[in-house]
């Protein structure tokens, strides 16, 4: 590429550089379209494969698993859109299950059940939050994977050698029941969490400061943006997701159990990564969480229709991070180019 | 200028500064007026950096006083410093690339409402926002390609101003400038720094830090500097004493 001295190019570089600027913006939208369009041609090739796919019973059940992963990794996108990451979400799970499991032996409410395994999920939340930040740790790796091993082993002295404590109440249980026109109702909990979560991060001013932090920490502190407040709040919330999860799965399924919840961590993080969030922090909307959990669900669903062995979903899933990620540096290089070519543009 | 008589809008009374075994300022005073340029010189490690940090609320003085229209003001945020009326333009930008320019211009100090809810909960206004920032960048010709697309995407020269932009809007007393033009082209220099008279004749002190003598004989109207913590003058800069400003930067006697 020739570039004169003086910022101004001659036509036929001028032509150039016109071509190159719509390539790349061209290639740039395709990326940012990238998840929704694997999404779309996975479905497509999946329900050629096997007529199985597309029958609405199969569709009730891919959205009830789904359910859990979508809940959890709309916790796990916040924390990612600050460049943290947060390892204990599946452990939380368990613990939280295994918390409303005992309170359920003593009190047939499914309100306060419910509640306790929220309020656990928040509560080691805050425990991640506030280690991570007035700790002064380098990064959120190291604390939420210290309360993933205290979580679950945790939960599993609470339960005391079980590994499935039976029973739910009814209002709990009925979670995994299935309304009208075989929605699960598990559904309709997954809407009300990304509703609210896409109304806070995209309209409250506290949904931008988490951009703003993830974006660049050291200009947030110049703006004078409570940094700490807002790291602490998204494992807080992170946390809550974990709970309301806890709540799904063991609705769900009638019991709770410290196993649960087992990898739930790199599911959510994949889910995140493949729908299209950027692992550098700041980038990514709740649909990228969401993209991200349904193609993990279908994925599954379909690898298990195939009769494809179940270790392969593991290295099918990880393969598609590798991808995911991979793409997302590609287009942090692409917007560097694009940057330089608005540089070089005759005013 | 001739407000030295009038009370600064800016003092900084022996201000001292340490960090570890490091002394980064030592019984720094200085001030500055309304519709003046400041140029604050000094080598690499000179102290120019600590001391606009001081000022703009990122660090504390270890000792000494700043005061802003004659009173004393305890500067232990940015947020302070900003609602004061003091802005900041930083070396690095503090520009964050996954936001668009208005959502830069406001970052901090978002237009939201409703009032009695604490500013973190409140909703954001962004059409008042987008509409301000388009005036303000129509008024001061900086031209930009696109409002709605992250400032990651633009040039050096439009990020810079946009930088300078958003303290245009906001500073009310005193303008920060850490080296504004350090990774420019000559071109797009020349808009900053046209942005930078433009700070001064809307009534601001401006203190700029920057490198480039050329720039201090245009804009400054005085200068100060600083070595090793110290102040070890201050002068009107003018073609004629272009040279002992340098040698008093660099620190041999002339």
């Amino acid at each position: 590429m020739v570039e004169n001295p003086d910022g101004t190019a001659g036509s036929v570089t001028d032509r150039h550089r016109l071509t190159e600027l719509s390539i790349l913006s061209l290639t740039l939208r395709l990326l940012s379209a990238g998840p929704t369009v694997i999404l779309v041609a996975l479905i497509v090739i999946i329900s050629l494969l096997t007529p199985n796919f597309l029958k609405p019973i199969n569709i009730s059940n891919i959205l009830a698993q789904t359910a859990v992963i979508a809940i959890v990794a709309i916790g796990q996108h916040l924390v990612i859109l600050t460049r943290g990451i947060d390892l204990s979400v599946g452990a939380n799970l368990a613990l939280a299950t295994v918390v409303g499991g005992l309170l359920y032996r003593y009190v047939d409410s499914a309100a306060l059940v419910a509640l306790a395994m929220i309020a656990t999920g928040a509560a080691v939340g805050a425990v991640n939050g506030i280690v991570y930040v007035f700790g002064r740790l380098p990064h959120a790796f190291i604390i939420t994977l210290a309360t993933l091993s205290i979580c679950r082993g945790l939960a599993l002295e609470l339960a005391v050698g079980h590994t499935t404590m039976r029973g739910m109440p009814d209002a709990i249980g009925a979670i995994g029941d299935s309304g009208g026109f075989g929605i699960p109702n598990s559904f309709f909990i997954v809407f009300g969490v990304v509703a609210i979560v896409f109304v806070m991060a995209r309209y409250v001013v506290w949904g931008r400061w988490i951009y703003a932090v993830g974006g660049k920490p050291e200009a947030a502190v110049q703006m004078g943006i409570p940094i700490r407040g807002v790291l602490v709040s998204v494992y807080v919330i992170s946390g809550m997701c974990a709970g309301i999860g806890a709540v799904v799965l063991a609705g769900r399924t009638e019991a709770s159990s410290p196993l649960y919840g087992n990898l739930l961590e790199l599911d959510t993080i994949a889910a995140v990564i493949i729908g299209g969030a950027s692992f550098l922090g700041g980038r990514g909307h709740i649909g990228h969480a969401l993209i991200g959990a349904v193609m993990i669900g279908v994925i599954r669903n379909a690898l298990n229709l195939l009769n494809v062995n179940v270790y392969f979903q593991m290295i099918a899933i990880g393969l598609i991070i590798v991808m995911a990620v991979e793409a997302d540096v590609l287009r942090n290089y692409l917007e560097g180019r694009m940057r330089v070519m608005q540089a070089a543009r005759p005013h | 200028m001739s407000t030295a008589a009038a009370t600064p809008i800016l003092e900084v009374r022996h201000a001292h500064k340490r960090f570890g075994a490091v002394q980064a300022l030592e019984d720094v005073t200085l001030e500055a007026h309304r519709g003046e340029v400041l140029a604050l010189l000094g080598d690499n490690g000179a102290g120019k950096s600590t001391l606009v940090k001081c000022i703009s609320g990122i660090h504390a003085l270890d000792e000494g006083d700043i005061l802003l229209d004659g009173e004393h003001i305890a500067l232990h945020s940015s947020a302070v410093a900003r609602r004061a009326g003091i802005e900041t333009v930083y070396q690095d930008l503090a520009l964050f690339d996954n936001l668009t320019p208005a959502q830069n211009f406001y970052c901090g100090r978002e237009i939201a409402f409703p009032s009695w809810l604490p500013q973190g909960l409140r909703l954001l206004n962004s059409k008042a926002m987008e509409r301000e920032t388009a005036s303000v960048i129509d008024r001061l010709k900086v031209r930009l390609p696109r409002l709605d697309v992250p400032v990651a995407l633009m040039s050096g020269g439009q990020r810079q101003a946009i930088a300078v932009a958003r303290a245009t809007v906001f500073a009310r007393k005193v303008v920060l400038l850490d080296e504004p033009t350090a990774a420019l082209g000559v071109r797009e220099s020349r808009r900053v720094l046209d942005l930078i008279a433009q700070l001064r004749a809307e009534g601001n002190a401006v203190i700029l830090i920057t490198h480039n003598m050329e720039q201090v004989v245009e804009l400054a109207d005085r200068a100060v500097v600083l070595r090793q913590g110290r102040k070890v003058g201050e002068l009107t800069p003018s073609h004629a004493n272009q040279q002992s400003l340098v040698s008093m930067i660099v620190g041999a006697d002339a």
